[in-house]
């Protein structure tokens, strides 16, 4: 096929820097664990999380100095805990599943952004190392309150 | 002003002498065709008329009334613009362009697949939009379970998808005649376009027509109590990425094929488009997943190798810009322009159906670039489900491709029904398109700003609680609000330039050319494979079973608890 030889200059810087953009992207998936929300696990039904481990015991734990493990539940129109509160530079692993439909929780000004799915348990870790009151938003349409379905983070300046 | 000085108003702004020639579509084609169409102006106008409403809903300037929520405006929004008036219009678009590159005149039968998925896809229109007025179908385009609407709204659906089919089938039909008619002939470049969208169409919307009919239609009549929410939005992305290209592929069609002979310049090559397209079909499919980057269910290998299979795309959309750009620039040397930019001065600026595309081509730049941020792993993570992702689709499809539609109307409706483009209509066309940028760089560009702060798509009116975050939000949204404005503004003249094409425009005495550009001379006839579909469907149905049979295979295996419906609305 015919191509003009300014089109092939064209096409080069095009794709060799798409390339460059792509092993980047790799390697910081790769060699910095860098990736998206995700998880593995499966929970029982939907409907019966909230009696069945690790769910039954929703909230905030800590599991060595400055790490902590949220689980959350879920549901409409709200999270349970629906705030947790954590000393500045603390690393959170979130644990969420719903026991209803499909939700978001997206924490702005982070990079923690989860989609939530019955049946499944999503997994982050996100550390925080500015203090402030973090809002922690439904960002999946769930219902007719999906507006009101909010919670909160706070990361209190330790003294 | 006499019909002759209107005629010769149009031949000039086409730029060329040769703007009238005898073709003239059949009486029985054209029907169908506008039909098609018709339907379609029909859609947009309750659509926008909805996308308006919420909008302003969100940003606090109206309430609305208690038998209208704004989740139902939305799902009216989505469904009869993304869904319904782009397939009906890009149906129209393309049988336009068979018939006329493909011998002229469709057979009975062609006609009449045409016209059974024309009804299918009405009735299906139809179904789905009463499901939602009643508010038992408020679940959005994307109707994700275990939300459940009634069974009705996904039969509807159902229907939009297979009649589309048969429309496809007559346009495949109207393909192989011509090829046995034509034996060792290079097709029609228009019409070798067409078929590369509509296999694509066929491939993508297979995915959710098995998503629709045997996982929800069998859950939603009660035969079925549980539905597995992941392999369901699996299912809908492997086709809904797609279907962003099944709305783009018609608008580079219009740029590739229409718009040479608009400027007056010649077709660049005639293989290169050939094979961007194939490059779409073989790309657009295997990629879903950079729309579920940040859901469980899915290991992080599958996501990020469809990234890269996503990334592939940049290939063809430069190919595009360049071809288009070289179009532009050899058709205004040709009327002697000089130095290093000054053709771009030479081309018809004063024609709508230039203008409006244009304007398309321009913010398809930057709204491309930001869909490489998106689909890009872990850059997906500060924009995912933002109102940035709103932004994004309303500058690529309701900028890029919209404006490249508006402008196909503009000749299209005068070539089917012999009504003039008048100069009148054609300023107004202009004052449309420029409305309709602006408006959309104001609604979609303040998007992706206060999307980027985190404010989420799909949301009702909220302060968050007097959160200072969500305040800062809503002061981003009166911008948006105020771009909304104008766009539904911008509706309603273009709606009055569609009536007067349709009912009023005065009739011109000589047919109307269809803008079909001529390939240039030079341009080497394209290798045979890229004619030989078996081969390329073979690679697209292959490329996806790599990208999509583990991971599907492991959801169906790992067998997830399944979700019983509700109804949360």
């Amino acid at each position: 096929m015919h191509m003009p030889k300014l089109e092939k200059i064209w096409l080069a810087i095009g794709s060799g820097s798409l390339a460059v953009f792509l092993i980047i992207t790799g390697m910081l998936a790769v060699y910095m664990g860098l990736n998206p929300a995700d998880g593995m696990k499966h929970t029982v039904e939907p409907e019966n999380v909230e009696t069945t481990e690790p769910f039954n015991h929703p909230g905030l734990e800590q599991i060595g100095p400055n790490e902590y493990r949220a689980t959350i539940v879920s549901f409409v129109f709200g999270y349970d805990p629906n705030t947790i509160t954590v000393p500045k530079g603390s690393t959170v692993h979130f644990q969420v599943t719903s026991r209803d439909v499909v939700h978001g929780l997206h924490i702005p000004g982070t990079a923690t952004n989860m989609m939530i799915a019955p049946g499944h348990i999503t997994e982050y870790t996100q550390t925080f190392n500015e203090p402030g009151e973090y809002l922690m938003v439904c960002h999946e349409y769930c219902g007719i309150g999906h507006q009101v379905m909010f919670g909160k983070v706070i990361v209190e300046d330790t003294v | 002003m006499s019909n002759k000085s209107q005629h010769d108003m149009t031949a000039d702004m086409s730029g060329r002498n040769d703007a009238f020639t005898d073709f003239q579509f059949q009486k029985d084609d054209r029907k169908l065709i506008i039909a098609f169409i018709s339907f379609s102006f029909i859609a947009i106008f309750l659509g926008a008329l909805a996308g308006a409403l919420q909008l302003l809903q969100r940003s606090g300037w109206i309430q609305l009334p208690s038998w209208l929520t704004y989740y139902q405006l939305l799902t009216a929004h989505g469904v009869l613009l993304a869904l319904v008036f782009t397939t009906f219009f890009i149906m129209g678009f393309l049988y336009s362009g068979v018939v006329r590159t493909l011998d002229g005149k469709l057979t009975p039968g062609e006609r009449k697949l045409g016209w059974i998925g024309f009804y299918l896809m009405a009735t299906g229109t139809i179904m789905a939009t009463i499901t939602i007025l009643t508010d038992n179908g408020t679940v959005l385009y994307t109707f994700y379970a275990p939300m459940q609407a009634t069974p009705w709204f996904y039969v509807g659906l159902a229907l939009l998808i297979i009649g589309s089919w048969f429309g496809a089938f007559g346009m495949f039909a109207a393909y192989i005649r011509w090829r046995k008619n034509h034996k060792n002939e290079t097709s029609p470049l228009f019409a070798y376009m067409a078929v590369a969208t509509l296999i694509l169409w066929l491939h993508a919307s297979l995915s959710v027509a098995i998503e629709v009919v045997v996982m929800l239609i069998p859950w939603a009549f009660g035969l079925v109590e549980r539905v597995d929410v992941t392999l369901s939005r699996t299912l809908f992305w492997y086709f809904g990425h797609a279907l962003v290209y099944f709305w783009l592929l018609p608008a580079y069609i219009y740029w590739y094929v229409n718009i040479p002979q608009i400027v007056g310049g010649k077709i660049f090559s005639n293989s290169l488009p050939r094979l961007t397209f194939i490059l779409l079909i073989l790309f657009s499919i295997p990629v879903g997943f950079h729309h579920q980057l940040t859901e469980p269910g899915i290991e992080s290998f599958w996501k990020f190798l469809q990234v890269v299979l996503t990334m592939m795309v940049v290939v063809p959309s430069l190919i595009t810009a360049f071809s288009i750009i070289a179009t532009f620039e050899l058709a205004g040397r040709s009327r002697g322009a000089r130095g290093l930019f000054g053709w771009v001065k030479k081309l018809p600026w004063k024609d709508a159906r230039f203008f409006a595309a244009v304007m398309g081509m321009i913010i398809f730049i930057p709204a491309g670039a930001g869909g490489i941020i998106n689909a890009s792993f872990q850059l997906n993570q500060m924009v995912h489900n933002t109102w940035w992702v709103t932004g994004h689709f309303h500058l690529t499809l309701g900028t890029s491709v919209l404006l490249t539609f508006f402008a196909i109307t503009y000749w299209l409706i005068p070539v089917l029904n012999g009504r003039t483009f008048t100069k009148t209509l054609n300023k107004l066309g202009i004052v449309q398109a420029g409305m309709w940028t602006i408006g959309m760089l104001l609604m979609g560009g303040v998007m992706h700003i206060v999307g980027l702060l985190g404010a989420p798509r799909r949301t009702s009116f909220s302060t968050y609680g007097d959160h200072e975050l969500g305040l800062t939000w809503l002061s981003y949204h009166q911008v948006i609000a105020a771009g909304g404005v104008i766009l539904f503004l911008s509706i309603i003249l273009l709606l009055y330039i569609w009536y007067n094409l349709l009912f009023v425009a005065p009739k011109s005495e000589k047919t109307i050319q269809y803008p079909i550009g001529v390939i240039n001379e030079q341009a080497e006839h394209p290798p045979r494979i890229l004619e030989r579909w078996s081969i390329w469907i073979g690679v697209s149905i292959a490329l996806s079973f790599i990208a999509y049979a583990i991971p599907i295979y492991q959801l169906i295996v790992s067998d997830a608890p399944g979700s019983l419906p509700f109804r949360s609305w």
